[in-house]
């Protein structure tokens, strides 16, 4: 971690090779991913959109670390990813915070599980929780927050040690849908400002199509993915852009892969 | 509204005691069977005021404490064994257990026997029964860890060490103080039984020497007497819990004291 936050396109940040993943053994052998292949930019937004059941919270839990997968390999920046890496920042589907810590304790949290510098990154945290508007609120308790407001904090936790990547398992799938979109608005706009290689998973095509800059669709057994769709729609994108004809056609494209393969029931 | 409720509760205490006092009178109750209110009432005051309650009271307190402590010190440390040992927890827990199916009351002879009349086989006494719900309870609330809570202190690059100290262990108080109030108590049944076996002094004692020589009214006030150190020392830890888990929901309503905190889980609130 070299603390600088320099927009690098062009240059591989994720490589994913011949990546399978196998759950049980002896006779019963479930298979999770299949040859999976992609490669994600620094800098770049790819969101992986699939059904429940395709396999994509095993995906995200290899590249973080925290399952080892069966065969092929996963690299960040070159290296293989074979257990939790400190450039990593994670956004679980729950906000997933500690009770017992304020706003800013949870925000803290990788500081002080990685006793990084406390007095620097406090400031930091300051200015995420301000980035995400939180400000006012770092004193608080979890309970005292909304969901939304939750996992906001999520989010600041997940940057506050400035990871090369940030994986989200459909962090805001727990909201309601008008929560869900100010959130969408509001992660675009953070992405926007701080330039972070993002890999996002989600069920929604609209969130998918609406926050990517590339879209991997993923069909379920064995997880494979199917096709992967550059968004050409230009940002900032506000919440209008769903009502577009160019919005539309994604929509359907990635609803008419999914169908095809009888990945939606 | 809280005031009336209050004076509305006194009220029916004394119409309790007042009920009490008459049917014992219109009935002819002999006082070694069922005393009179007031007559405790005198009991206690003559006992207070003659100095004689002041030593019993110390010396079953300074017991009950005592027990409390090495009893759930004992607790903490082997529950914490347990539940982080996968071979402590195969080899002794079931030993533990079968101990544990004994009541340990019975054991006091012999611990009179071991440790002699005085104070430390009282708080050998007291600390074997409030040892097993804290051991019980540092297990489970060692274990409850949510998966997700793990998971994020994994993918954090955190050491087994620091999932340890910075969740487990906060995640375990709740359970870890419903413990400690059950022990509190549980520390002074242990004190006074083995007071009753065999003593020199003590609440337990004193009741057993009024049994001899029929002072029922003398015993009532004694029960008077432990159940206001029962409640003091169960608020003494329910003050300290209420201070230490701000952030629990059982602290946050207010409510119920002794209850064991359910599985939680961190729901959107």
């Amino acid at each position: 971690m070299d603390g600088t936050e320099t927009v690098l396109t062009g240059r591989e940040a994720i490589a994913v090779r011949h990546l399978g993943k196998h759950f049980g053994g002896a006779g019963s052998v479930v298979t999770a991913l299949s040859d999976i292949d992609f490669t994600i930019h620094e800098g770049e937004f790819v969101v992986v959109v699939g059904p429940s059941g395709c396999g994509k919270s095993t995906l995200l839990r290899i590249l973080a670390g925290l399952l080892p997968q069966s065969e092929g390999e996963a690299l960040l920046h070159g290296t293989p990813i074979t257990g939790p890496r400190r450039d990593i920042g994670v956004v679980f589907q729950s906000p997933v915070l500690f009770p017992w810590r304020s706003v800013l304790g949870n925000a803290m949290l990788p500081v002080d599980v990685q006793r990084l510098g406390r007095e620097k990154l406090r400031t930091r945290a300051f200015d995420l929780l301000k980035l995400v508007g939180l400000d006012g609120f770092e004193h608080r308790y979890p309970w005292e927050l909304s969901g939304g407001m939750q996992q906001r904090v999520a989010l600041v936790r997940a940057l506050i040690h400035d990871p090369a990547l940030l994986l989200m398992d459909e962090p805001f799938g727990a909201l309601d849908a008008m929560t869900r979109e100010a959130m969408n608005v509001e992660l675009q706009r953070i992405w926007m400002e701080r330039r972070k290689t993002i890999l996002f998973i989600t069920h929604s095509i609209g969130e998918a199509v609406y926050l990517a800059d590339r879209v991997l669709v993923m069909t379920p057994r064995p997880g494979r993915i199917l096709d992967s769709l550059t968004i050409d729609l230009p940002r900032p994108r506000g919440l209008d852009v769903m009502n577009t004809e160019g919005f539309g056609a994604y929509v359907r494209r990635i609803r008419v892969a999914l169908n095809a393969t009888g990945g939606l029931d | 509204m809280r005031a009336r409720d209050f004076v509305l509760r006194l009220i029916f205490i004394a119409a309790l005691l007042a009920v009490w006092e008459a049917l014992v009178r219109v009935l002819d109750v002999p006082a070694y069977l069922l005393p009179t209110p007031s007559a405790i009432g005198r009991a206690l005051v003559r006992g207070i005021t003659s100095g004689l309650y002041e030593e019993h009271v110390g010396v079953t307190i300074s017991e009950t404490l005592l027990g409390f402590v090495v009893g759930t010190l004992g607790g903490l440390l082997l529950g914490t064994a347990v539940a982080l040992s996968r071979r402590f927890d195969y080899f002794i827990y079931p030993i533990i257990v079968m101990f544990q199916a004994m009541p340990k009351v019975a054991l006091a002879p012999l611990i009179i026997v071991w440790f002699g009349l005085g104070i430390t086989s009282k708080v050998v006494n007291a600390g074997l029964v409030c040892f097993f719900p804290l051991m019980i309870n540092t297990i489970v609330g060692l274990r409850s860890a949510e998966e997700d809570r793990v998971s994020l202190m994994r993918s954090l690059a955190a050491s087994p060490l620091q999932i340890f100290w910075m969740l487990r262990v906060p995640n375990a108080l709740p359970y870890i103080f419903a413990g400690l109030e059950i022990a509190m108590i549980f520390a002074l049944i242990g004190a006074i039984v083995g007071e009753f076996v065999g003593a020199e002094a003590g609440l337990g004692m004193l009741i057993q020497s009024m049994n001899f020589s029929m002072d029922v009214a003398g015993q009532f006030s004694v029960l008077l007497i432990l159940s206001v150190i029962g409640l003091v020392l169960n608020s003494l830890v329910a003050v300290v819990r209420r201070r230490a888990l701000f952030w629990d929901p059982s602290s946050r309503e207010g409510g119920g004291r002794t209850r064991l905190p359910a599985p939680r889980q961190q729901e959107a609130l």
